[in-house]
Order: C-alpha cells, then structure tokens, then sequence
C-alpha cells in the first residue's frame, strides 16, 4: 500500500461526492466499476482497524488508517480523519512537543490534499489541530504526560464528532411537531438520524424527498424512511416550489459551514432556501461541529469547484457543456437556525465560535 | 443629557432642521386669563431657554451679541419701575407685570429680542414676574431665568439671592405683594450693586445663574410639598410671604452650593431630580455650559460659525482661517504644551495629515516624544501625572480637530499602559517601557494588520475583476498594489466626490504603478456600478452593531451597490472597532469647512453661494462622515480575518477582554 495514496482524481472529479455515491449504494454498475478502478481496489474490503507498526520505513500511515475508518459508510469523512489523527499521537515516535507537532501537521496536510474539495475533511483537520494543540498541557515539562493529554483531548474531540449526530437529533425534536409535513434534500445521515428519532418517539409527520439527481438520493432516502414507516413522498427537483405551500420546514444537511453563518451543501439547497424564505417556510440545517469552515465565499464561484460526473442516460453531443458543480453556497440570510452539537445556533453564531476557537 | 435637565415643565418648542433663525418670538399671551395657566409665552421666548440640549435656542451670531451687548437697553430702570409695589395689591398692580397693554408685553419682545441676541441662548434679560404663576413652581426652569428681574445686570452672586426669594409666585392678589416685595428687595439689591447693574455679566455667571435657579427651585419644591396648596389661588395672604422668606433661607443654602459645585463645572442636578448620572461622552455643543468650560480651558481660539444647521448644533464647528495662524503665532509661547503634539495639532488642523491610521500614527509618535522628554515632577506619582499631561495634550488635539476612533482607542490603550505600569520600576525604565509599548502597538495594529488584511483581501480579488473604491483609502490602496504584484488581472473604478476630491491622489499613484482605472464622481455611481464586480471601502471605525463609520459617501456607494447585488468589502483594522453603537449619522459626526462646498476649486465662475453666505436663511453643511448599516455589507477584513459584520461586537468583547492591548 503506497504509503501517501493518490487521490483518484482523474478529471477534477471529487472524491468525495464518490465516497457519498458509493455509500448511497444506488450507483450503476458502470460508474461503480470506474470508481474501482480509479481507487484501486474493492470497496467492500474492510480492512482491519488495526495500526500496523513496522520497524524500518514509514511505519505508519495516516492516509492508511483513515481509509480504514472511511469504508463504515455510516462514518463521518471528518470522524474518520479526526480518529487517524489521534491514531497518529498514539503512534508517533517523536521525543518533544514541537516533533510531535510537526508529525501532526504533516498527517494532517496529507490527509487534506487527498481530497481538497472536500469541506468537511479540511474542516475537520483544521479544527482538530486547533483543539488538541490549543491546551495548556504543553506546557507540562513531561512529555509523556503531554502526549497522554494530547490523546486524551484527540479522542474525546473523536467522540464528540461521532456522538455528534445523536446529540444533533436530540435537540431537534422539539422542532418537529405533530402533522408537521418537512421536505428534505440530499442525503445527509444527519438528517436521517434526526428522523429516524423523531419516528421512534412516536411523531407523526410526513416527509417530502427531493429526487437529488445525479445522485439520486431522494430514492435512498425514501427507502430508508420507508422502512421506518414514515410517509414519504418524492418530488423531482423542479416540484419543490410546486410543494412549498405544504411544506412546514426544510431540512438540510450541510458539507460544510462557512464564516458567514452559510452553508455549503448538494447542489439544488440554495435553489430550495429561496423559494423557502420567499414563501416564509424556516430552513434548518443540522451540521456538526466539526463542519465550521474558515472559508468565506462571496458567491456560488468563490469557492473550489468539486466536479461530479453526471449520467444524463442518453449520450450528450460533445459541444454541448454541462455544469458539473456538485455542490452550492446558501447564503446565511436564507438560513432560520443550525443545529449543532454545540446547540442550536443562529447562522451569526458560527464566526463567533470561529473566533472562539481560532483566535 | 437627563441629569442636566433635571425637570421641565412645558414642552419647549425646538426648531429642527433649517428655519429661519432670529425669528421674532411669538407674541407672550396676556396674562389676563386665570393665574394659573401655563405661561407658554415664556416657553417660546427665545430667551427663556435653559441649557437643555433638546431646548436649542436659535442660532445666535456671536459678532452680533458683541454689538448687541453694548447697546442693549439696561432693563433694570425698567424692571424697578415695574415691580414698584403697587398698593391695594389689587390686580391692577399685579395687572401692572401682567398688564398686556403695558409695556411690560410690548416692552418684553424688544427687550427679549436683544436679550435673545446676547449670549447664545443665555437667560432672558427680561421678564415679567408674574408669569411665574404656576401652580408648581417647579415648571419655572427654563423660564425663570426671566423670573421678574435682570439677571445681566447682577453679579452672580447676588443674584442667589435675589433669585432664591422667588421660588414661588403665588398667583392671586399676593402676587402683587409677593412680586412687590421681590420687586422691592431687588431693587434694593440693584440699587445697591449699581456699578454691578452697568456692567455686563459674563455667561459663566449667568450660567452659574441658571444653574443656582433651576437647582433651588427643586430645593425648594422638594422641601416645600405642600406647595400646590400654597401655589394655589386661594392661598392665605401671609402664609405666602412668610414660607417665602422661609424658604428663602433653605433654599438658599442649597442654591449657593449649587452655585458653588457649579462654579467648579460640576453639573448636578438638585438631588431629588437626579437621575442616572451618566457622564455624556462626547461634548455636546449645543450645551452652551460645557461649551463656556471649555472654552475658557482652551488653546485655539476659535469663533463658532454663524449659520449653523440646526439639527447639527450638537456639533462643534469654528470659523475657518483664523485657527491656524493664532496657533502658529503662539507655537514658542505655550509652554505646557509639548511642540511634538503641538505640531501634530498643527497638522491636523491645516489638514496635512488626514486618514484614520496616519493621524493615529502621528499622534503616537509625538506621544512618544513627550514620553521621551517627560520628567516627573517632585512629589508627584509618575502614573498619575504623565496621565494627565496626556489627558490635556489630548484636550488640546481635540480642539484642532475631533478625534477619530482608532486615535481615541490608542489613547485608551496608552493610558491603560501608563495606569498599568508597576510601581517597581524606575523612571527610565518606565518611559522605555512605554515607548516600546507604543511601538509594538503601532507595528502589530497598524503595520502587520495591514499585512495581514491586504493578504486576505487579496484572495478574493480574481482575473477579470471590475473593483470599486470610493474615496482614499490606505488599506484599500494596498490591496489594489498587492494583488496587481500577485499578477491577477483586474481594472479599478474610483468614485471620487467634491469638496475633498481624495480619489485624485489615488488615481494618480495607481496609475503610476501601472493598473487599469476609471474614474468618476459619486453622481455617476448607480450609472457605472452594473459592471463593477466587487467594492472594496475602507473604515474609519466599525461600530458594535455592525455599522460602518467611514468618510461620507461611503453609505452611499454600499447601497448602490447592494441594490446591485455586488458584494462589498470593507477593509478594516481591528483596533478601529468600537463598542459604541450609532444608529445614524447625526448624533456623532464632524462638521468641516462650510465654504469649502461654497466654492468649486479652480472654477472660479462657480461662485453662486458666495455672496450667499451671510443670508440668514441659507446654511452650509459640510459633513465628514457618514454611518453605513450592516445590511449592505458582506464582509469585514481585519487582522483577525474575514468575518461577517454580525461578528464585530465577538472581536470586541474577546480581544478587549484580554487587554487585548499587547
């Protein structure tokens, strides 16, 4: 196994939307073999969570490790990598803080440029770095004891990140309501979590999929809350202000969480939060923690494009464009409230805990 | 501004806006009608105002209270003749102030006029005394100053007591007795201080007249609780007069310490009026008291602008042209003054050094030189004095122009520096220490900030940009520079407006270095902002509820440019912020040189207000700053990063916090 593994990236094509398609499960068989191909082996080899330590060369890699925790498709990217990064405190062979440091910066650079376009990932890295070195435990003249402190903060941030979503569900449900109808887009665990316990405490309410092409992940979607017995209807993309006047709210995920209160999620979620705040319907978003970026888009193009392959079925002549974008910028005005694990936020919220934790 | 006013009794009439000042008072009501109506006439009257900062007296010309004063009428023969008790007490007497047909009315607008004309807004020289018929005499305030005797023609001191005895008018027949006996002890008193009575009081005695009266009146309600029934119509004859000498007494007391804490320029307000005492922080220039103060404190002497626009008068704004030669005539005489700041003072007033960071940096530098020369007096604590020469080098600064908020946030971090400066330290090592203070301060806020925001700035410029700029700013400017070295491809629109025309300077060193620049006027701005793609502005201080406060115009071109939809940037740094919240653009602001939007630089056939300047009716705003709202700004750069405007009062609250001051 190459020790930095090259990111699939023929053609700018986003990794990440690839992992998401491949956890969705409902790819054709071509675009999945592609994918095979590019990445190098057989998604379904679930490697052993174990780090290998080995006496000459590189003995450990994170990049490794962190695929190792990416193939559990119900495992957050950004947990993944938060856990790598711990794994590599707990591996690392260095003898001062400062070494120690330097190793952690590198897996992290490492672990960001295998997939740039990914926010959460860059996000999760960032934050991760911030809130172990941020302690005061480095100033302990005994580096063991720092080192075990370090760990102790890497994997309680780890633990946070995955109780993230549960957390996330809890505080919600006071938002959803008896007979309240919630129109959802793109497939986001969060957001399933949410529903997921809002059925089994019983709520009655009815759920409204957008189709979510390319990736189809309104059909995804509607299968799993089909078998959670919740109503579900499905919505071609272009229904959505159709729908609206049903509609009590929407429900969103988000890749990542822009300075500005904003969100940055499948493309369509700006086109929904418009015609949303247009006809006076809240948008909530549920995002972890771990999603705040330092980015600070000023439009849909300020951000790193993330290209993804879209399968019309029919062959398109080659002089014809497509807009491959696969994801959009929702600006923080056309957003009522985030839920976080940190609590339920108003979009002006997130610079602040930005500020907070950075500066 | 509440605790000044204490009470008011009848809601002044208050001219907002543009009017013509020197109006005729209105016409004061006869006083035939029953006692006890309110006396409207002396909320009118010009000359009646207090020093209520809502209460705004028309403008006055100070040139013209010069003539005025020496030729103003003595009213005391006038007064006497009036308040000569009349016998019988019957209403003809009390008729005899009141007599509408008398001259006492007809006499009251000519002499109200001049008085109205002497000392802006100062008591009235005249009034009658039976217009203090109220049933509290707790209304008087405003109109007492005209309680029935001339306050111009006796010295402060006197007049306590004079203006003590009057604390109640009773309104009936007892009037005539009361006033005659009022009448009567200050004709005395006039009588006896005639030399006094010719010569001309100075406003901090009329002033302190003022004061002593609003503030024993009060005494004197608040003692006196069974005043309506005293005040009212029926009242026993002699009750009135006697409480009146007994309340005299109390009151007088009271007055004169009012008087007294008046005279050291405290301003308190008779204890049961007080409320929340909240020093105001910023003068108010419209309150002639703290405007005598500092007059008589300063250095410049400057002359207030006649024709001043009414809704600004909170503003101090000074005859052009006569400042800079009186200081520079006086630049080897004043000693206390330091010639490093006295030159920056210089500076800042000719206008040689203008923009939030230069005058910041000017001001520190020439702080630093006093630091340098600086020695501490015998017997004396080096923190305490080094801040208060600072205190007064910066009073003196104040007066060449109104600080900028990065100027009063450095001046709060250096006097935190100097208060903070351990004990242990001697006095050499103190000043090193301060100066490498104000060092750091200047590197890491000014000079790195820059770096830090033109670093980020500069990312979000890219190939194929159309930027907008409104007038001259330096950060702004730096990012234009740096992004053109980074190679990116972009063209620049200047929007420039009269009477600074700071763009041109602009223009001209980014056209030196080589970038692709439009120029044009404000006018043009929704004509030329379709193609623009981004607006970069600069700040001279960001508030905490997001507001921007930057050169005016800048609210403007962030308006059009939102209508637009084109994101607009403002580049700021972070010791500009501000915990102060603004609303609008009016409460806090600076009024520069009328004339200079009177005449068109280089054109000298554009002179159509010329000759116009004197009118009465025409007056000339020249603001400097404008408040930008939050709604139509997208992004804030500072040192800390890119953050939404929301986010300001957080950077407030962590880094002051932290004496976020190194």
């Amino acid at each position: 196994m190459a020790d930095t593994l090259q990111n699939p990236n023929p053609n700018n094509i986003s990794a990440y939307y690839q992992t998401r398609a491949a956890h969705h499960g409902v790819v054709t068989s071509d675009w999945l073999a592609q994918a095979q191909a590019a990445v190098g082996r057989h998604p379904d080899d679930v490697l052993p969570p174990e780090p290998e330590v080995k006496v000459a060369g590189k003995p450990f890699s994170v990049i490794h490790e962190f695929n190792n925790w990416r193939n559990q498709p119900d495992l957050a990217e950004a947990v993944a990598a938060i856990r790598a990064l711990a794994a590599v405190i707990r591996n690392s062979e260095a003898t001062t803080m400062m070494e120690l440091e330097i190793e952690l910066k590198k897996a992290s650079d490492s672990l960001k440029s295998w997939d740039t376009t990914s926010i959460s990932l860059t996000a999760g890295c960032d934050l991760f770095m911030r809130y172990v070195t941020r302690t005061s435990a480095l100033e302990y003249e005994d580096f063991n004891s720092a080192k075990s402190r370090l760990i102790e903060r890497a994997e309680k941030f780890g633990e946070i990140s995955y109780k993230a979503r549960r957390i996330i569900a809890m505080l919600s449900q006071d938002f959803i309501f008896d007979g309240c109808t919630i129109l959802v887009h793109g497939f986001s665990r969060v957001v399933l979590e949410v529903l997921k316990t809002a059925a089994q405490n019983k709520k009655l309410f009815r759920v409204f999929c957008t189709e979510g092409r390319p990736d189809r992940t309104g059909l995804r979607l509607s299968n799993e809350l089909a078998k959670l017995d919740v109503p579900v209807k499905l919505l071609i993309d272009s229904a959505v202000a159709y729908s609206m006047d049903e509609v009590d709210m929407v429900f969103v995920g988000a890749d990542g969480v822009v300075e500005s209160g904003g969100i940055i999620n499948m493309m369509g979620t700006y086109q929904i939060a418009l015609v949303a705040h247009s006809m006076d319907k809240p948008v909530y978003v549920a995002a972890e923690s771990y999603k705040f970026a330092r980015l600070y888009p000023l439009d849909q193009k300020d951000m790193a494009p993330a290209l993804r392959p879209i399968d019309f079925g029919v062959p398109i002549p080659s002089k014809v464009e497509v807009e491959t974008s696969a994801r959009d910028y929702t600006p923080p005005q056309y957003l009522t409230l985030l839920f976080t694990d940190l609590g339920v936020l108003t979009p002006s919220v997130v610079s602040d805990e930005l500020i907070q934790l950075y500066l | 501004m509440e605790a000044r006013r204490g009470w008011r009794a009848v809601p002044k009439v208050r001219h907002v806006g543009f009017f013509t000042p020197n109006e005729p008072p209105p016409p004061a009501r006869t006083q035939s009608g029953p006692p006890d109506s309110n006396s409207p006439p002396l909320s009118n009257s010009p000359a009646g105002n207090s020093l209520s900062p809502v209460m705004i007296p028309p403008p006055r010309h100070l040139s013209d209270n010069l003539a005025h004063r020496a030729t103003s009428p003595l009213p005391v023969p006038e007064t006497s003749a009036f308040r000569r008790p009349i016998p019988g007490g019957d209403r003809v007497a009390v008729v005899g102030s009141y007599n509408p047909t008398d001259s006492m009315l007809g006499a009251s607008p000519p002499l109200t006029s001049p008085s109205s004309r002497i000392g802006d807004g100062e008591f009235s020289e005249e009034s009658s005394p039976g217009w203090f018929r109220r049933s509290n005499s707790a209304k008087f305030a405003s109109s007492f100053p005209g309680g029935g005797f001339d306050l111009t023609s006796i010295k402060s001191s006197e007049t306590l007591e004079v203006e003590v005895k009057k604390p109640v008018e009773v309104p009936g027949p007892n009037i005539a007795e009361k006033s005659g006996v009022a009448g009567a002890e200050l004709q005395t008193e006039s009588q006896s201080s005639s030399k006094p009575l010719k010569a001309k009081t100075t406003k901090a005695e009329r002033r302190a007249l003022q004061e002593s009266q609003r503030a024993a009146k009060a005494a004197a309600k608040g003692e006196a609780t069974g005043k309506p029934a005293i005040s009212s119509e029926g009242a026993a004859t002699s009750k009135p007069v006697k409480q009146q000498p007994s309340r005299k007494k109390d009151a007088l007391p009271a007055a004169t310490s009012v008087a007294a804490s008046d005279r050291k320029g405290v301003d308190r307000p008779p204890e049961k009026e007080r409320k929340k005492e909240v020093p105001p922080p910023r003068m108010q220039f419209d309150d002639k008291n703290r405007v005598e103060k500092a007059k008589k404190r300063a250095v410049v002497n400057q002359t207030e602008a006649r024709n001043r626009v009414e809704l600004f008068r909170h503003l101090p704004q000074y005859e052009r042209g006569s400042q800079l030669p009186d200081l520079e005539s006086k630049f080897f005489l004043l000693d206390p003054m330091h010639p490093a700041v006295y030159k920056v003072g210089l500076q800042y007033l000719a206008g040689d050094i203008s923009g939030g960071n230069a005058r910041c940096i000017a001001m520190l530098q020439a702080f630093q030189e006093v630091i340098k020369d600086y020695s501490t007096p015998p017997e004396k604590s080096l923190t305490r004095d080094l801040t208060a020469k600072v205190g007064s080098y910066v009073s003196f600064l104040i007066e060449c122009r109104p600080l900028s908020m990065s100027m009063g946030n450095a001046i709060r971090f250096l006097k935190n520096r100097i208060a903070k400066l351990p004990l242990s330290l001697s006095e050499s090592e103190a000043k090193e220490s301060l100066c490498s203070d104000i060092n750091r301060f200047i590197n890491e806020k000014i000079v790195l900030a820059d770096k830090v925001i033109v670093r980020h700035a500069a990312s979000k410029v890219r190939d194929g940009d159309v930027l907008l700029t409104y007038g001259s700013s330096c950060v702004v400017e730096m990012i234009l520079l740096y992004a053109h070295e980074l190679g990116k491809q972009f063209r620049v629109v200047i929007v420039d407006s009269r009477p600074k025309l700071e763009g041109q300077a602009l223009l001209r060193r980014l056209v030196a270095k080589g970038l692709n620049c439009t120029y044009t006027h404000i006018n043009a701005v929704s004509y030329i902002m379709h193609e623009v793609t981004r607006v970069f502005l600069g700040a001279s201080s960001v508030l905490s509820n997001g507001t921007v406060y930057s050169r005016v115009g800048t609210a403007c071109v962030a308006m059009v440019a939102h209508a637009f939809r084109v994101p607009v940037l403002i580049c700021c740094e972070a010791y500009k912020f501000h915990e102060r919240v603004q609303l609008d653009s009016i409460c806090s602001n600076e009024l520069g040189d009328p004339d200079a939007i009177a005449k068109a630089s280089g054109r000298m056939d554009v002179n159509y207000v010329d000759n116009l300047a004197n009118k009465e009716n025409l007056q000339l705003l020249n603001l400097m700053y404008d408040a930008t709202p939050l709604e139509y700004i997208s992004m804030i750069v500072t040192d800390y990063g890119m953050i939404p405007p929301t986010s300001v009062p957080v950077i407030v609250r962590e880094y002051r916090r932290e004496h976020l001051w190194i």
